[in-house]
């Protein structure tokens, strides 16, 4: 559902059939989708729309609205000067998505600090383990309802 | 990513085939070559490493967690911390993104101090680049005149913010501070010598064949390689792909200044090092054009509410 306003946007229009909402704010344009359709759009931005790059994917705790979590990726075209964001909300009680390193190698960490800190799955991630925090550590620190002193002592 | 199976399972193959023996090595946290704290570890043939598996974390602090609990302008204080070699680009990012937020209009005495402040911090942390790339292979000479140079820029911040490192100098609306008495002179010093000590620099490693023995050919990594994996700034332009975000996508100003985006083909350290060099050149050109021609006003934009007025209004 591309609102009425972004229709004329060339790249809001590609995302016409998997986007559930869409917005352009500060000269900044944000795509949301539903979970299940991430690596679809992540595909399209890297073959079609020719993304080379993927800045960063993080992710937002939401709590106590539901869905949740959001999962946020940045992308950048590089010779087309034009940058984009993809979101995909998660429910708190299973927060899983499909993981962006098949299409993009620059995922694996990042989704990997994303588990460590909201404890967002990435599905068939290489390998998903905690990156910062000590491996044995228990909870996920951004989260809304960890303290900020932390857990321990 | 290779992660420390694989170079437990890599060791393993290579023990097991004849005449070839491999050592792990733990390169732990605390290294004199690491330069901070980060783990890795290694399985070396002689002196060639053949994996290295990274295990970070180490200088990890929380920050984002802190920002939870600061307001907003508290927050530029914990931005310094990020990078603490560019403290002043760092306040810098997190002002823009809040004053893009709050559609707010800066003055352009807080901008070109901003440009001129934040190439200071280039010049800054391309100096510790320069002086620890030199001191690990082994020139430690150049490192000492790196932070002879560093020295003169703490002084420059800590004439502007009161703080030789951790400035918080850039504001949401503007500068912290209205500019000191007499910096002009100070800048001025500055720009007159530091032109020749990068000459000098030059002079000592470009055509040492000990530092081109060291570099050149070393650390190439494919442009397409580097797109997917995320990289971006001098490694990207080293390969040959102009790409410079003052000049794509202009901030604070940028536009105002006349300077050149160095990009290379070597795709090499050595290459990559020629480059940082021009850029600190670049960036002294920055700098003089700042100095010269430094508009006058305010230092922080007109928006009670959001940013302190001056106690005098």
């Amino acid at each position: 559902m591309i609102p009425e306003t972004l229709r004329e946007n060339p790249l809001a229009a590609a995302f016409e059939d998997i986007a559930t909402a869409a917005r352009f704010e500060f000269g900044e344009l944000t795509i949301e989708v539903a979970p299940e359709n991430i690596l679809t759009a992540l595909g399209r931005l890297k073959r079609d729309l020719k993304f080379e790059r993927l800045s960063t994917v993080t992710g937002v705790d939401r709590f106590p609205a539901e869905p949740r979590f959001e999962v946020v990726y940045h992308l950048q075209a590089i010779a087309k000067k034009q940058r984009i964001r993809i979101k995909a909300r998660l429910s708190g009680e299973r927060p899983e998505i499909e993981s962006a390193t098949g299409i993009y190698r620059a995922a694996d960490w990042y989704e990997r600090e994303t588990f460590d800190l909201f404890g967002i799955i990435f599905l068939n991630h290489p390998e998903l383990r905690r990156i910062m925090m000590p491996d044995d550590w228990e909870g996920y620190p951004l989260r809304k309802d960890y303290p900020i002193t932390g857990t321990r002592y | 990513m290779t992660t420390e199976l694989d170079v437990q399972r890599a060791h393993e193959q290579h023990e097991k085939q004849p005449g070839i023996r491999t050592m792990v090595l733990n390169m732990g946290p605390q290294h004199p070559s690491t330069h901070g704290v980060l783990r890795l570890l290694l399985e070396l043939d002689g002196e060639t490493i053949l994996k290295a598996a990274p295990d970070i974390g180490y200088l990890h602090t929380g920050i984002e967690k802190e920002f939870e609990v600061k307001t907003y302008q508290q927050g530029v204080t914990l931005t310094d911390r990020i990078d603490y070699l560019a403290p002043l680009s760092n306040n810098l990012v997190y002002c823009l993104a809040a004053e893009k937020l709050l559609g707010l209009e800066i003055p352009p005495l807080a901008q070109w101090t901003r440009v001129m402040l934040s190439e200071f911090t280039r010049l800054n942390s391309h100096l510790v680049w320069l002086g620890t790339h030199a001191i690990d292979i082994g020139a430690m000479s150049v490192f000492l005149y790196c932070f002879r140079e560093r020295e003169e820029i703490l002084r420059v911040f800590e004439m502007f913010s009161g703080q030789r490192m951790m400035t918080s100098y850039f504001r949401i609306g503007g500068l912290a501070l209205p500019h000191p008495r007499g910096w002009q002179k100070r800048v001025k010093d500055f720009v007159d010598i530091f032109s020749s000590r990068v000459d000098e620099y030059e002079e000592l490693l470009t055509n040492n064949r000990i530092w081109t023995g060291r570099t050149k050919g070393v650390g190439f990594i494919s442009l397409e390689d580097m797109l997917d994996l995320g990289v971006t700034g001098p490694m990207l332009r080293a390969a040959g792909l102009a790409i410079d975000i003052r000049k794509d996508a202009p901030y604070s100003s940028y536009e105002k200044f006349d300077f050149t985006v160095p990009t290379g083909t070597g795709n090499d350290v050595f290459t990559r090092y020629q480059l940082r060099v021009e850029e600190m050149r670049q960036s002294l050109r920055i700098i003089k054009q700042a100095l010269e021609g430094m508009p006058s006003g305010s230092h922080q934009a007109d928006a009670p509410g959001i940013v302190l007025p001056d106690r005098e209004k």
